[in-house]
């Protein structure tokens, strides 16, 4: 659907845009943490750009999954690694594809637990319709108006591609 | 007739957790992958995450212990689960009819995991058979049996100082005959296929037949300890000394405790491993306990991980047919 | 009452019959074999084409739960699951849950089992007093009340110059020591034989040499006091060939072993099956085949159940706090002639082993008072047929105590009918 070429257009653009938003806002060492797993191939090419300070954290939200008890543990869970202290951190928060806003949630709720920064804004390289929380992008690469049984998939990490498949 | 193993599930999945006994190497690797996960939990300034949120836990203890009682505790904690304690003094309850029917009674309070001390082998099994299908049962320590979890904290320290487990040489040193510990560190370490597994302690404190488990039986400390990567040490219970197994504390320390000296045999590199609680002076002399290469403190920090990992594995296995992707 | 069982084959292995005829039985005893006597008509005919006709069983060893047993097995259920299972004489140890060291507890099973009917009860009087070792039981008035023989149950005797004294005045009153030989030092505290399963679950076992080591011991002081001595319940090889070379010097000893110990070995306990906490314990294979191969050889004269019926929560504990024992009556038979379908005996060799020879360990068999069908033998007879398939199932089992580890196991061979002294104490209906 998307090629690599597409695919690096939109993060150009995406790190244009937040590179414009964190000046503005003199967030100037924010930390930005990706989403296990496509959060953090996006976040890895974002994070190199736009050359920030802070290494980048990674969160794997499984632990935090509003579905647990319907579709059990995920065996493939790997350590969130946060490299700096959250607490009055400005934290730009990415991920591959927002689609019902379950999943930012849960890094929300997981980022807090870590402690209490001073904002969160979020970046996706794909944005689509199906919104079940009231959770909007800060920073969106790409929209997408799909049918409900239509999804989003980002294979990776090198090269990015996005993919549009039918789900039952 | 073969039956299916009682701790996994129709899908193969750890239903409960009873014996590292039958665990597959893969299902061991996963628990260890899991408790990884869960030990940045524990770096987090709420150290809880909400996966067990409305479930509850457990804790039957037949068998006074503190420690372990308390490290499963914070761990069902962590995981935002309900937690019940039962302590039951005596054996005498843990038999027939009234066994049942606590059970029940505690399944008819919609508990959802018992986790089982007892002093007789097999009490978890015992128990397992006879829980609800919903229930998952964890053994946290039956008689001379098992004690799988305190076994698989001991893996994740290991694997996080040493890595791989193929080229290492284990030395277990200590009462074997009576150690749960020994048992369930032996059947893991065989599983995850180390170099060269041994046991040492004089031949009273070694079991019959005990080579069948795949171990190397030595009677001496400086050839168990020679060039050994990680060196474990059991806990030598004060009792011991009566009924011929051994003369006496004295005695069994120079010839079986741990001291720098005794150590220097093992790999420069080699880890101190020690279940607790600790005999100073028995079995480990102080200066090697609280030494360089002394890992026990980690030990106890990685059991809180594994038991989260070991819980929430267990109760987190939803119906096969509903298993689903969370769109994001 | 005068019976004739036609049709059937006739096995007598005392006698050495194994042929198609007829059995005339007039009141309590056997009056004609093949053709009737002169004169006889019979009141009643059983025809047992397609069966077989056996001595009825007789059993060395059972607990029958009375008096005072919480298992909910009294005297008359469990004589009524015996009848049910081909067995007309029962050996009661001194260890039930009546203790045996007086002629009025004596008394009370043979009176109770005579009340009930189904089956004769013979009892093992105490060897010790209160079975402590320690001080000698009176033998003569418990002989008197019908003691078939002495023993101090699974309750070891100590102190070796008691049990010397115990066998010496058990043979100048002219009775067998029954032994149960199980070092108690080395045996205390265990549930389980100490080797690889035991190593494996954490059970505290119970060495080979607890047995070679009471067999050895009691060799001995047979030899020196010119005891009459059986061994019970055997369950190693090892101690098998102590006996058997004993035997080959000349000593007057005799040994059984339980069925399921022909059966089962160590690795049946699983991960803990209380159905298989047994006493002495399922050992390894290599014992197994050593028994089999003791009754091969003659060395082991007969079968027992050891029958222990036991109420749900007897099993219902950890391994080591279950209740040991299996109830056992129903399969002795069905395991007995599975020996036979393995070709490790004959049938009538099998046979043997729970009529024949119990009945001469006992002295039962040459005052005609069970183990053999000759004419003016008491008419305990068993018919079954050797070719019915059935499941062992709890809901089905006569005793009161369906703990054993044989249920769901396919068995070959059933009662259909059972005398006791020309009495009919079963018989059974599709």
């Amino acid at each position: 659907m998307s090629s690599d070429d597409e695919i690096q257009r939109c993060l150009r653009q995406m790190a244009d845009d937040l590179r414009q938003r964190l000046e503005a806002a003199r967030m100037g060492d924010a930390l930005m943490v990706g989403i296990h797993t496509g959060g953090v191939w996006v976040a890895r090419q974002l994070h190199a750009q736009l050359g920030f300070e802070q290494p980048l954290g990674e969160l794997d939200i499984s632990f935090y999954r509003d579905d647990f008890s319907r579709i059990g543990m995920n065996p493939q869970v790997r350590p969130s690694r946060l490299p700096v202290a959250v607490d009055d951190r400005h934290i730009v928060l990415v991920d591959d594809v927002l689609h019902t806003g379950r999943t930012i949630r849960a890094a929300m709720n997981e980022l807090f637990d870590y402690g209490r920064p001073a904002s969160i804004t979020l970046a996706v390289l794909a944005e689509r319709s199906g919104r079940e929380l009231p959770i909007q992008a800060d920073v969106v690469g790409r929209h997408f108006d799909l049918g409900e049984h239509e999804h989003i998939k980002l294979s990776g990490p090198e090269p990015l591609q996005l993919s549009i498949v039918e789900a039952p | 007739m073969r039956r299916r193993s009682l701790q996994h599930d129709e899908q193969g999945r750890l239903r409960h957790l009873l014996t590292i006994e039958g665990l597959k190497r893969a299902q061991i690797v996963d628990i260890l992958d899991t408790a990884e996960s869960f030990i940045s939990v524990g770096e987090q300034k709420v150290r809880k995450v909400p996966l067990l949120r409305g479930k509850t836990v457990v804790n039957l203890f037949f068998e006074a212990s503190t420690r372990t009682l308390t490290t499963f505790e914070l761990a069902a904690k962590r995981l935002s689960a309900d937690v019940l304690k039962i302590n039951i003094n005596t054996s005498a309850t843990v038999k027939g009819e009234s066994l049942l029917d606590m059970l029940h009674n505690l399944e008819a309070m919609q508990c959802d995991m018992f986790v089982v001390r007892h002093a007789d082998s097999g009490a978890a099994h015992l128990i397992a058979r006879h829980v609800a299908p919903h229930v998952s049962v964890i053994n946290a320590g039956d008689g001379s049996h098992a004690h799988p979890t305190q076994a698989l904290l001991d893996m994740l320290t290991i694997r996080r100082r040493k890595g791989e487990f193929a080229p290492l040489t284990v030395a277990i040193v200590g009462d074997i005959m009576h150690s749960r510990v020994a048992r369930s560190q032996i059947h893991a370490l065989t599983t995850l296929g180390v170099s060269e597994l041994r046991v040492v302690a004089p031949k009273t404190l070694i079991p019959a037949a005990v080579e069948s488990l795949g171990v190397h039986v030595c009677h001496d400390l400086d050839e168990g300890l020679r060039d050994a990567d990680v060196v474990i040490m059991l806990r030598l219970q004060k009792e011991r000394m009566q009924g011929a197994l051994l003369p006496s504390e004295g005695e069994y320390f120079a010839h079986f405790g741990l001291t720098e000296e005794r150590l220097a045999v093992a790999k420069p590199d080699a880890i101190v491993m020690h279940p607790g609680p600790i005999n100073r002076g028995v079995e480990i002399a102080s200066s090697v306990a609280d030494g360089p290469q002394s890992v026990i403190l980690e030990q106890v920090s990685n059991g809180i991980a594994v038991r989260m990992a070991v819980m929430s594995m267990t109760l987190g296995r939803p119906p096969a047919d509903t298993a689903e992707v969370q769109a994001g | 009452m005068k019976i004739s069982i036609q049709h059937g084959r006739l096995i007598d292995p005392a006698n050495g019959i194994d042929t198609h005829a007829d059995l005339h039985i007039a009141d309590e005893r056997i009056a004609g074999v093949g053709d009737a006597p002169a004169g006889f008509v019979a009141d009643a005919h059983i025809d047992a084409s397609g069966q077989v006709v056996c001595p009825g069983l007789i059993d060395l060893r059972a607990r029958l739960g009375e008096p005072g047993g919480e298992s909910g097995a009294s005297i008359a259920s469990e004589t009524a699951a015996a009848a049910s299972a081909g067995i007309t004489t029962l050996v009661c140890p001194p260890d039930g849950e009546a203790l045996i060291d007086n002629p009025a507890v004596a008394d009370l099973i043979r009176h109770r089992a005579k009340l009930a009917g189904h089956a004769r009860v013979l009892s093992l009087g105490a060897l010790t007093q209160g079975l402590d070792g320690h001080q000698l039981a009176e033998m003569g008035a418990l002989k008197e009340a019908g003691c078939i023989g002495v023993s101090n149950g699974l309750r070891a005797v100590e102190n070796t110059q008691v049990m010397r004294r115990a066998m010496e005045y058990a043979a100048s009153q002219g009775l067998t020591v029954f032994l149960h030989a199980e070092d108690p030092w080395l045996a205390a505290g265990g549930c389980a034989h100490e080797g690889a399963v035991s190593v494996r679950l954490g059970l505290q076992g119970i060495p080979e040499a607890a047995e070679t080591i009471a067999v050895a011991r009691d060799l001995q002081l047979i030899e020196q006091t010119g005891a009459r001595a059986h061994f019970g319940l055997l369950s190693s090889a090892r101690a098998l060939r102590m006996i058997a070379r004993a035997r080959f010097d000349g000593l007057p000893v005799s040994a059984d072993v339980a069925a399921h110990q022909l059966y089962l070995t160590e690795m049946d306990i699983g991960y803990f099956d209380t159905q298989c906490h047994v006493r002495p314990p399922l050992r390894t294979q290599a014992d197994r085949d050593g028994l089999r191969q003791g009754l091969h050889e003659g060395t082991l004269g007969a079968i027992c159940s050891d029958h222990r019926p036991h109420g749900a929560d007897a099993k219902l504990a950890p391994f080591p706090a279950s209740e040991p024992g299996i109830s056992a009556l129903e399969t002795l038979l069905p395991l007995t002639l599975r020996l036979a379908d393995e070709g490790l005996l004959s049938l009538s060799q099998a046979l043997a082993c729970v009529t024949q020879r119990p009945a001469e360990i006992l002295g039962l068999l040459a005052r005609g008072e069970g183990g053999s069908l000759a004419v003016g033998a008491r008419a305990d007879v068993c018919l079954f047929d050797p070719e019915t398939y059935w499941e062992l199932r709890a809901e089905e089992m006569h005793s009161a105590g369906h703990n054993t580890p044989f249920l769901g196991w396919e068995l070959k061979g059933r009662v259909t009918a059972c005398l006791l002294a020309g009495q009919i104490t079963h018989h059974y209906c599709d």
